[in-house]
């Protein structure tokens, strides 16, 4: 996102001298300001504050239902360190991410290509319903494929078991080794449609010239996509991958709605071990308000480390697409 | 010579002529996403059948089908009160979240502030933070300013989701916008504010109704924020919590669970099919930008 740079010529305030001293560049500003306030107090409280603030509660021995604050330091990321249930959680939401992306990638590639034939009449109505799933609240989808899902009649069971596939009914979501594999699934069944997007996206700087020039020159339909269509928009791909890589990070509300994480911790990926310290500890627990901070922060120095990567690639996306910013 | 090589490609192979493969792609498409969508074509229909028949093979089409799971659900689960809850917190956000972002992104693309460079580099580190990193603090701060037990609270901390990205969307719009127009109505004697809102705003439509889709989809399916805001407060439950506790609660009138979830969906899902165009255009400007 590139921004024209207007020059100083601020006087919708009025009054002010064309004065570079900055108490007269922002006095001149100050309806700017003004303009700024809303926006600003939402980013301030929401946002910034609690990038902040978790930081502080991260070094607090601190249960968030009395004003029994402990400073503890680091111990909270020491005793992460060597918490299994959090150590198992971390791996495991990468695992998922790792699993998702390519899949999710491919498949919608696969499909973007195809519906970006525009002689292909209804690939506005496939569009429009690889989309649908993504519109569909978690809790919604958690249901369905309970339902879909079940050990016990569901509609999934019945077609493999009735073409032989298999003899007894699987509990896709109810077994502990079945169980983040199925999660994977509906999760790349629930978000195929937004990189789909992405990709019918870059899939539009091909110049439509390319197509002709590959058809008069006799190339087949696979061998276009292989060789011209990937290599143009490839660079969009690193940046489509990481968007999708840090929406994975970000499942808890599929795994919180479909599973809360089990059966027995077995889908408990990072978010929901933190939702699990912070607001809903087993019974007979206190919620740890600070401890909780820590994995927060720890998750969240993983994904910034992924967001450099992002900025690292949209430089190279633009260095070899100038056109595009 | 042009005119020799023109239609080899089509003459190569009379059998699967460019038009043919078409009709093939497009029957192995409707197949792949006649399954897709099975999962919630069938939602919809067990919706309308009773409890008792949902299991058997009856295929899509209710055998006796009821409207008997709406009322169960809308009156006894209180599917109508966090309906009601869940239109109050979507529609405040969204005229909220709309006009901040307008606002912030109409100063940031056009105008020249002093601090913005830091503004903007604050804005974009935070674009990628996790939910979970900032969802203690942002509960504790609804706690401490007394609106952690509110609808207005849940309302607030929503508009906070992706008003970045709305910003950054609004920035890079009128950033476009030719300079010539605000100078213009400068000359007439119109103050900022009604530039703003008589001028650059109706410019900005095709941004606002991108905004309003997707900040609608966002509040509608929220789900971390508004659980979290209602562990101790069932009765501010949105949509989205309520079927969520629906399940823990009635956990074998799958009925009355797929008729809730059906007016969960059919708002937002309607409002996609209308607006479409819009909120496919925000989602690819973030790839593109």
């Amino acid at each position: 996102m590139s921004f024209r740079n207007t020059p100083p010529d601020d006087d919708f305030g009025g009054g002010a001298p064309p004065d570079r001293r900055i108490c007269a560049r922002i006095w001149a500003a100050r309806i700017d300001y003004l303009f700024l306030v809303p926006g600003l107090l939402i980013f301030g409280a929401f946002i910034f504050w609690p990038l902040v603030a978790s930081l502080y509660y991260s070094t607090l021995d601190w249960s968030g239902f009395d004003a029994n604050k402990l400073f503890v330091g680091l111990q909270n990321y020491a005793a992460l360190l060597s918490d299994p249930f959090f150590v198992a959680a971390m791996q495991r939401s990468f695992v998922f991410t790792l699993a998702t992306v390519p899949a999710q990638m491919i498949i919608s590639l696969v499909l973007a290509i195809i519906l970006n034939n525009r002689l292909l009449k209804l690939s506005g109505l496939f569009r429009t319903m690889i989309f649908l799933p993504v519109v569909t609240p978690v809790a919604v989808i958690a249901i369905v494929m309970a339902l879909m899902l079940s050990p016990f009649n569901g509609p999934i069971n019945g077609v493999l078991k009735d073409t032989g596939v298999i003899q007894r009914a699987i509990d896709f979501l109810g077994s502990p080794d079945l169980v983040l594999s199925s999660l994977a699934g509906i999760y790349v069944w629930k978000w195929t449609g937004v990189t789909l997007i992405y990709w019918l996206a870059a899939l539009q700087t091909v110049p439509d010239e390319l197509y002709e020039a590959a058809r008069i020159e006799g190339v087949k339909g696979w061998q276009t996509a292989l060789f011209i269509i990937l290599p143009i928009i490839a660079p969009f791909a690193f940046v489509i991958a990481l968007i999708s890589a840090i929406s994975a990070l970000n499942v808890f509300p599929l795994i919180q709605a479909t599973t809360q994480g089990g059966p027995f911790f077995a889908s408990e990926v990072m978010e929901v071990f933190i939702f699990r310290t912070a607001f809903a500890p087993p019974p007979g627990m206190f919620p740890q308000l600070g401890y909780a901070s820590a994995a927060g922060v720890l998750f969240g120095l993983a994904i910034m480390a992924l967001t450099v990567l992002q900025i690292v690639a949209l430089r190279r996306a633009r260095r070899k697409d100038p056109a595009h910013g | 010579m042009a005119d020799a090589t023109h239609m080899p490609a089509v003459r190569r192979d009379p059998f699967l002529s460019p038009r043919r493969r078409r009709a093939i792609t497009t029957v192995i498409l409707a197949a792949i996403c006649a399954v897709w969508v099975y999962p919630l074509v069938w939602m919809i229909s067990a919706s309308f059948t009773p409890n008792t028949e949902i299991f058997g093979n009856g295929g899509l089409i209710p055998r006796n089908p009821t409207v008997e799971n709406y009322t169960r659900a809308w009156r006894e689960a209180n599917i109508g009160k966090y309906f009601f809850n869940t239109l109050f917190v979507t529609v405040g956000s969204v005229i909220l979240t709309t006009i901040a972002a307008a606002l912030m992104g109409y100063v940031l693309g056009r105008r020249s502030v002093p601090g913005k460079a830091v503004l903007m580099a604050l804005m974009v580190f935070t674009l990628f933070i996790p939910q979970g990193f900032t969802i203690i603090p942002v509960f504790e701060f609804l706690a401490a300013i007394g609106l952690s037990q509110s609808l207005w609270g849940l309302m607030l901390a929503t508009c906070g989701h992706s008003i970045v990205i709305f910003t950054l969307l609004f920035a890079g719009y009128f950033s476009q916008i030719p300079k010539e127009l605000e100078e213009a109505s400068r000359m007439d004697g119109i103050g900022p504010v009604q530039t703003f809102w008589y001028v650059m705003l109706p410019l900005a439509k095709p941004i606002v109704v991108t905004v309003v889709v997707m900040q609608t989809l966002q509040a509608w399916n929220d789900f971390l924020l508004p659980l979290v805001i209602t562990l101790a407060n069932p009765a501010l439950r949105t949509l989205s919590v309520g079927v969520y506790s629906f399940r823990g609660e009635h956990f074998i009138d799958w009925g009355g669970m797929t008729a809730a979830s059906a007016i969960t969906i059919v708002p937002v899902v309607m409002l996609f099919l209308f607006l479409q165009r819009y909120f496919i255009d925000g989602l690819a400007g973030a790839v593109k930008g």
